[in-house]
């Protein structure tokens, strides 16, 4: 076991290719791991990876992977002294992060009481206001009238969103580009949110048009956070990320001094332990960059980070939750070439992206340089319909990003999932892409673009069988 | 014996309700008409309807609300 660590056995709280990565780092660190899983994942390859399994309870999330009870009794019996809640499920919930200290273990993470206030998107914008980190310019909180919401549309500027206060997930998202649409679609919000949420409060925020997803990684001991630089993440599916870039070849080096230091600034506000990301909208005709919100755990696109820093995350967070300083000063980091990350879903793309469980009927994975697939599957591997449908991820490196655009499509053309449908004719279709190889693109830009292009993808897809 | 059963054309969680504090789509004694609404599957996070294939009177559920379902499992039996 590595020297200084706090820690010996550590429980995965968490399933799927991020339960096998975190397993992965732990071995590395001479550490015992014990993986708990529900009934539907006990041959997953992160039980057979683990040193112990323990089935925590049926396969629904909310009575296993959510069940914050039946983890901590699985710690407690097979004597785990951390646990690492990957991402998603537990990770961002600070009654887990405070369950998990008080029973005296390690929570591989931040502190309870920085998920909380990253988790309240108001005080996370207030905090990264005080931080003098720039934030979307609307309303610091709920309005409740039109007057309101029209005095301050016009002292932010037009185009503005109007959104419910308790939706989320793109919900109830209006756009007002004059006067009388913020008279006519602030009610219009207001009550839908009443209906749905029972909370009619609405927030009103200037919209950035063409924006670009960009966001920083950064790490911190409790005392001292360096950063990692900048990903990009613009292309996305009903807000779902589905291929991730690193470092954003659309911000210039400037903007990405400030940007990078923006996020170590709200970080060191914070006293930030682990690994976290802070996200942004990037506003490339301006060059301006706007808060969105803290991510406090591991984020999934984490290994283009890894590639083009050549540094390991997940042992960087276990170490520094553990009592480590950091290893590394930020005159220590450096990054070279362009890494980029495309997820493959069990899921049909010609087919509205129906999600499509299946058995793995044979797998082929793609290797040679700058070349890593990180994932969940084995040969004659059951899909177990339960969970979200990320199966792996696909990572390439390569000195430049046109390179790095062609050895993904080389590496795409080399990896065979069998037995299922996946996404991975899509990332095909996009690496072969005019506006994705020039970089012309946005948030918007991939829902518009699938809109016109489905048909010709089933084609290729036909033509490809 | 059932006349007829209705089966999950897909594997996940099976659900007799919209929501959870709403009523079931359906119950034991209903009249449903083919195309009509009988059942969710999620399937990894996603809903889908499941729609009866035949018309007839319901006499069974032999599942409970929230149980896992495989492809081809029957989750209505009509008379």
């Amino acid at each position: 076991m590595e020297q200084g660590l706090s820690i010996r056995k550590l429980l995965i709280a968490n399933r799927g290719e991020i339960a096998c990565r975190v397993i992965r780092a732990a071995k590395e660190l001479g550490l015992e791991t014990v993986q708990v899983v529900s009934e539907a994942d006990t041959d997953s390859l992160a039980a057979r990876m683990a040193d112990h399994v323990k089935v925590i309870g049926p396969p629904h999330p909310a009575k296993s992977y959510l069940n914050a009870d039946a983890i901590l009794s699985a710690a407690r019996e097979c004597g785990a002294d951390a646990i690492h809640p990957g991402y998603g499920f537990l990770s961002e919930n600070a009654g887990f992060a405070d369950a998990v200290e008080s029973a005296g273990l390690t929570f591989i993470g931040p502190l309870a009481d920085t998920i909380r206030l990253m988790g309240d998107k108001a005080a996370a914008r207030a905090q990264a206001r005080d931080a003098g980190v720039p934030t979307v310019p609307g309303s610091d909180g709920v309005i409740n009238d039109v007057d309101e919401a029209l005095t301050l549309a016009e002292a932010i500027g037009f185009p503005v969103m109007i959104k419910a206060s308790a939706g989320g997930g793109g919900r109830g998202i209006r756009v007002a580009e004059d006067s009388d649409d913020v008279r006519r679609l602030a009610p219009q919000a207001s009550s839908e949110a009443e209906a749905a949420f029972g909370d009619g409060g609405i927030y009103v925020e200037k919209l950035i048009e063409k924006a670009r997803h960009v966001e920083v990684q950064v790490l911190g001991d409790g005392l001292d956070v360096v950063h990692f630089f900048d990903r990009e993440c613009s292309l996305q599916r009903r807000r779902q990320k589905v291929w991730e870039e690193a470092p954003s070849a659309a911000v210039g080096n400037a903007a990405r001094a400030r940007l990078c230091a923006s996020a170590v600034d709200l970080a060191k506000s914070v006293d930030y332990r682990g690994a976290g990301t802070v996200e942004y909208l990037y506003d490339e005709a301006t060059g301006e960059f706007y808060f969105i919100e803290m991510n406090t755990r591991i984020q999934v696109e984490h290994p283009v980070t890894e590639m083009i820093c050549g540094t390991d995350l997940v042992i960087g967070m276990i170490r520094v939750c553990a009592g480590q300083k950091l290893a590394l000063t930020q005159d220590e980091i450096a990054r070279t070439g362009h890494a980029i990350e495309v997820r493959l879903n069990a899921e049909d793309p010609v087919n509205n992206f129906m999600p499509f469980p299946g058995i793995v009927t044979g797998l082929r994975v793609p290797e040679g340089d700058g070349i890593r697939f990180d994932h969940m599957l084995y040969d004659g591997y059951e899909v177990p319909p339960f969970y979200d449908s990320l199966l792996g991820k696909l990572i390439v490196w390569a000195p430049d990003r046109a390179q790095a655009i062609t050895r993904l499509a080389s590496a795409l053309g080399r990896l065979d999932i069998d037995g299922l449908p996946t996404t991975a004719p899509l990332h095909s279709a996009l690496a072969g892409n005019a506006e994705v190889q020039a970089n012309a693109v946005h948030t918007d830009w991939m829902e518009t673009w699938l809109e016109r292009n489905t048909d010709k993808l089933a084609k290729q897809e036909e033509a490809a069988a | 014996m059932a006349r007829h059963e209705i089966k999950s054309p897909i594997p996940g969680t099976y659900y007799r309700k919209p929501a959870p504090e709403e009523p079931p789509f359906v119950d034991i004694g209903d009249a449903v008409a083919e195309g009509d609404v009988v059942a969710l599957v999620e399937v990894m996070k996603s809903f889908h309807p499941i729609k009866a294939d035949a018309e007839g009177i319901i006499s069974g559920f032999p599942l409970e609300d929230g149980e896992p379902v495989a492809a081809g499992m029957t989750i209505v039996e009509l008379d």
